[in-house]
């Protein structure tokens, strides 16, 4: 069996001895005896070479598409050497959470430079150190903009729906009544929402662009939602926000998203990163970690875990929220990837997107039976009709493409920089050829 | 050390984007206003600003670190190779089941392994850290006791030594808390919790081993309190690193639990995060549970499903997946003999530890511990006017991580020390020569500890400066 217990039996019968006990079980005399587990069912234990191979079989069990053209809250970019490179680091990846100002300083200045670059692609003024992924972020907002009169909350049927699974979770958990907002032509029925909204209105969340890829009017939603005297949240796509407007100019009190984009793999589906940032005016009400700048007795800069009042370990009952671990090695990883990419080289990756998925869309298109179903802007994600989709996705996926999602409305695909134009046009010839 | 938007010039930049391939679009009427700061760096000045960022950290890897209820153990390698592998990177979340066979026989082998490690029948692999699988059995529980008609069950019971997390999470799940006092032992008041019990009682939350590091020797009755009030018994994991493989939690008659995968099953914390919580519970809370539920066909195959009853989602897809690929891999590692060796052998250093120390300073509680105990620098402090945090701040200069200050809240001047299995006795033997030198120095040159720590990159930092005037970014302009 694998162990990594140092300890021979002589070291251990020197520990006995000092104890004053002859055996380890002895140790555990304040446990029923019945209690004691006497075969546990597991396997044998097995050596490193074993386990390899052995997480190596299932591994391949899985079939890994060479080119992706899925997202739906989960998108294959580039990642860049350097990523990796930083995130394996030893100290980073073992250190637990930084309690010890002056021996964390490096992870807490990196979680500094982490809420830096988020203000700096959401254009708000503070950021926390993150939470689990975009899903919770979303709900964890809500929390925020309750306010002793103001305790409903209402959301857009076109964000995720995964997302939206997760703020009715939230919701129903806290005994927040959460009400959604349908939609119409792919966006928010913004007439439905200001319909909804009274004054006891807290927040209202919406996705930009939504679940659909569709950009929407922000503006008016915000406006709408400032009207009844609530708090408007976008959940952004952070690479988006490097040419498209933040959620700040849109007006958003609150901006949350999921970070997965910028250098995490899709990995089925985790770890992820949630950011969420907000206006000075809010701060004290963000959850989670945040990380402050300040002296030491010297007068030396440093980095210091800050405004833990709001916090469960000081407040227990009366927290923000009950978040402890974070995904901090995660916004370790967007920090990498956003100083490597640069203003430029985020830009690009963002026109890259936009304009594969665009002429993606215009090929798509010219085959007979596949349709825009919406008249919309888009950024990096369209639905489509598509004539016999079972056998289209099946003729893509043995081909080694990872066609788009069906969804009730019909096909959402996604492109990202790393699909080549040749890439994109060997689909649309599959797709050609099978509806032929 | 200079910030990463304090290096580099202007313009400079990584070569990573290709020239567009296609007809380029613009998305006109959305465009962004504001200038997108972000660093200006080469790739050297990058990789070497993260290589000096890392120097100023102390990881598992830099030295001894028994911060208690934290089970600081070594992260295997093996762990990392395999959350590396392609076969796992490269699966996209909604590619299907007959294409993610692989990951779907990862939860499948896992939550049959965590059940049997716990005594639990079902496990969900959704919750991302602890305080989220917190959130989770919680709701578990209350959807239960609403399927039953018990909506008036609407309290938590919540000892004082309780992990700040237990009441935070009770609250967002809309309960109301009922803090108990603790005995004299640390351990739960029998009188008090029988005081407390009534027809509003939805369930108790409790770690055993205790946040004192004592097995509660009362646990069968305990949860027969709570359950002949009708209640159900929440296990939090946290201390499970104490008793795995020895005693099961669904033994002592608890209902459900989370794990703390970044603790007891050794995959590591990554400055904070990500950890992996998953829940586990009885077969009555199963249909409730959320997150993909994974059968295995006779073929061989396994298909992915919702519980019938579930109460929804914590979180998009199915929970931190590679962080539950480590810690797969380590139970595979350990098996049926390791898995209870390392809880012996973790058992056996903090009482070695505890035996070295209890002659030079006071135990909170001086009984036999199981994988952390706490001393209490009451006295000492009141002698030598030294804190649990100035001995903490001392033990910085030696290479050593301080142990968790002032928890649990119920010990005055708290340090709860815990050592792990992975530390070797002659690492412990160090640091407890380490302990009787500060002990000393507090008594003889009692400034020395009250300016440490001198020999870190930074001297004690203004937390009250940092919290009066925040200082929360960097600013550009």
């Amino acid at each position: 069996m694998g162990s990594y217990v140092p300890s021979g039996m002589s070291e251990r019968a020197e520990m006995l001895q000092k104890i004053g006990v002859s055996s380890i079980e002895e140790l555990y005399a304040a446990v029923p005896a019945e209690m004691l587990v006497k075969d546990l069912k597991l396997p044998q234990g097995k050596s490193e070479l074993e386990v390899s191979g052995e997480m190596t079989a299932i591994s391949e069990k899985n079939k890994v598409f060479k080119t992706i053209l899925r997202g739906a809250g989960a998108y294959d970019h580039y990642i860049p050497a350097i990523v990796k490179s930083v995130t394996s680091k030893e100290q980073l990846v073992t250190a637990y959470t930084p309690y010890q100002a002056e021996i964390s300083q490096g992870i807490l200045q990196s979680i500094f430079e982490y809420q830096t670059m988020i203000c700096s692609l959401t254009g708000m003024d503070v950021s926390n150190a993150s939470v689990y992924d975009g899903a919770t972020a979303m709900a964890e907002s809500v929390a925020m903009c309750k306010e002793r009169k103001k305790t409903k909350a209402y959301i857009s049927a076109t964000v995720n729906p995964q997302y939206l699974e997760v703020v009715r979770t939230y919701c129903s958990a806290a005994g927040t009544d959460l009400t959604v907002i349908p939609e119409k032509d792919g966006k928010t029925d913004i007439e439905a929402l200001k319909a909804a909204m009274g004054a006891d209105a807290a927040c209202f969340l919406s996705q930009q662009p939504n679940f659909y890829g569709i950009m929407e009017d922000c503006t008016a939603l915000a406006e709408a939602t400032h009207a009844a005297g609530a708090k408007y949240v976008l959940c952004c796509n952070p690479i988006s926000l490097a040419i498209c407007k933040t959620p700040a100019e849109y007006g958003a009190d609150v901006a949350v998203g999921e970070g997965q984009p910028l250098g995490m793999p899709i990995a089925f589906g985790g770890p992820y990163l949630g950011f969420m940032a907000t206006k000075t005016a809010m701060q004290r009400k963000l959850p989670g970690r945040i990380v402050g700048e300040t002296v030491d007795v010297e007068g030396k800069r440093g980095f210091v875990l800050t405004l833990q009042a709001r916090e469960q370990h000081i407040r227990r009952e009366k927290a923000s929220s009950n978040i402890c671990s974070n995904q901090a090695l995660c916004a370790l990883t967007a920090s990498v990837y956003l100083s490597a990419m640069g203003e430029g080289g985020l830009k690009q990756a963002a026109k890259l997107c936009t304009s594969k998925a665009h002429y993606f869309a215009s090929e798509l298109t010219k085959i007979e039976g596949v349709e825009l179903v919406y008249d919309a802007p888009y950024f990096h994600e369209f639905v489509t009709t598509l004539p016999k989709s079972a056998e289209v996705l099946s003729a893509l996926e043995n081909a080694g493409i990872l066609g788009g999602l069906e969804t009730e409305k019909g096909v959402l695909w996604c492109v990202t920089e790393k699909v080549s134009k040749a890439e994109l046009d060997r689909a649309v010839a599959i797709v050609k050829e099978v509806l032929a | 050390m200079k910030l990463i938007f304090e290096r580099g010039n202007e313009g400079q930049a990584l070569c990573l984007m290709p020239a567009c391939d296609v007809p380029e679009v613009t998305l006109e009427g959305f465009e962004r206003e504001g200038k997108l700061y972000l660093p200006h760096v080469s790739e050297n000045e990058l990789s070497r600003h993260y290589t000096e960022i890392a120097k100023r950290v102390h990881g598992v890897n830099d030295g001894f670190y028994p911060l208690g209820s934290c089970t600081m153990k070594y992260n295997p390698k093996v762990n990392e190779e395999a959350a590396a592998l392609p076969g796992f990177v490269g699966v996209h979340p909604l590619q299907g089941d007959k294409n993610s066979q692989g990951c779907l026989e990862v939860l499948y082998k896992i939550e049959e392994s965590l059940a049997e490690i716990s005594g639990m029948d079902n496990v969900t692999l959704q919750p991302a850290a602890g305080a989220h699988g917190e959130f989770t059995g919680l709701l578990l529980i209350k959807s239960y006791l609403e399927s039953i008609g018990a909506t008036n069950r609407k309290k938590i019971i919540v000892p004082d030594s309780a992990h700040g997390t237990n009441p935070a999470s009770a609250v967002m799940c809309g309960f109301e808390i009922v803090n108990i006092p603790s005995g004299a032992d640390g351990c739960v008041d029998l009188e008090a919790l029988s005081g407390a019990v009534g027809e509003d009682t939805a369930g108790l939350m409790l770690t055993n081993p205790n946040t004192v590091g004592v097995f509660d020797k009362n646990i069968l009755e305990i949860t027969k309190i709570v359950h002949d009030a009708g209640g159900l018994c929440y296990y939090d994991g946290a201390n499970l690193n104490a008793v795995m493989g020895v005693v099961r939690p669904g033994d002592m008659g608890f209902d459900c639990i989370h794990f703390n995968l970044h603790k007891t099953f050794s995959t590591p914390h990554g400055g904070g995060g990500p950890g992996s919580g998953p829940v586990g519970c009885k077969a009555f809370l199963a249909p409730f549970l959320p997150g993909i539920r994974v059968n295995k066909k006779p073929c061989g195959c396994y298909t992915s499903g919702k519980a019938e009853k579930s109460f929804g989602e914590v979180k998009a897809f199915g929970g931190n997946f590679l962080v539950v690929v480590k810690a797969l891999t380590y139970i595979l590692t350990l098996g049926k003999e390791g898995i209870p060796e390392a809880a012996k052998n973790a058992v056996l250093n903090a009482n070695y530890m505890q035996a070295c120390l209890k002659d030079d300073f006071d135990l909170a509680y001086d009984v036999i511990c199981m994988h952390e105990f706490v001393l209490t620098l009451d006295k000492f402090h009141k002698e030598t006017g030294i804190s649990a945090l100035d001995l903490a701040k001392g033990l910085l200069d030696h290479g050593i991580h301080p142990p968790t200050m002032y928890f649990p809240l119920i010990v005055h001047e708290a340090l709860m020390i815990e050592p792990t299995e992975t530390e070797p006795k002659e690492m412990l033997d160090e640091a407890v020569a380490v302990f009787k030198e500060l002990k000393k120095l507090a008594y003889e040159n009692p400034q020395a500890l009250h300016d440490a720590p001198v020999k870190t990159p930074v001297r004690r930092l203004d937390d009250v400066r940092a919290a009066r005037t925040p200082v929360l970014r960097y600013n550009f302009e």
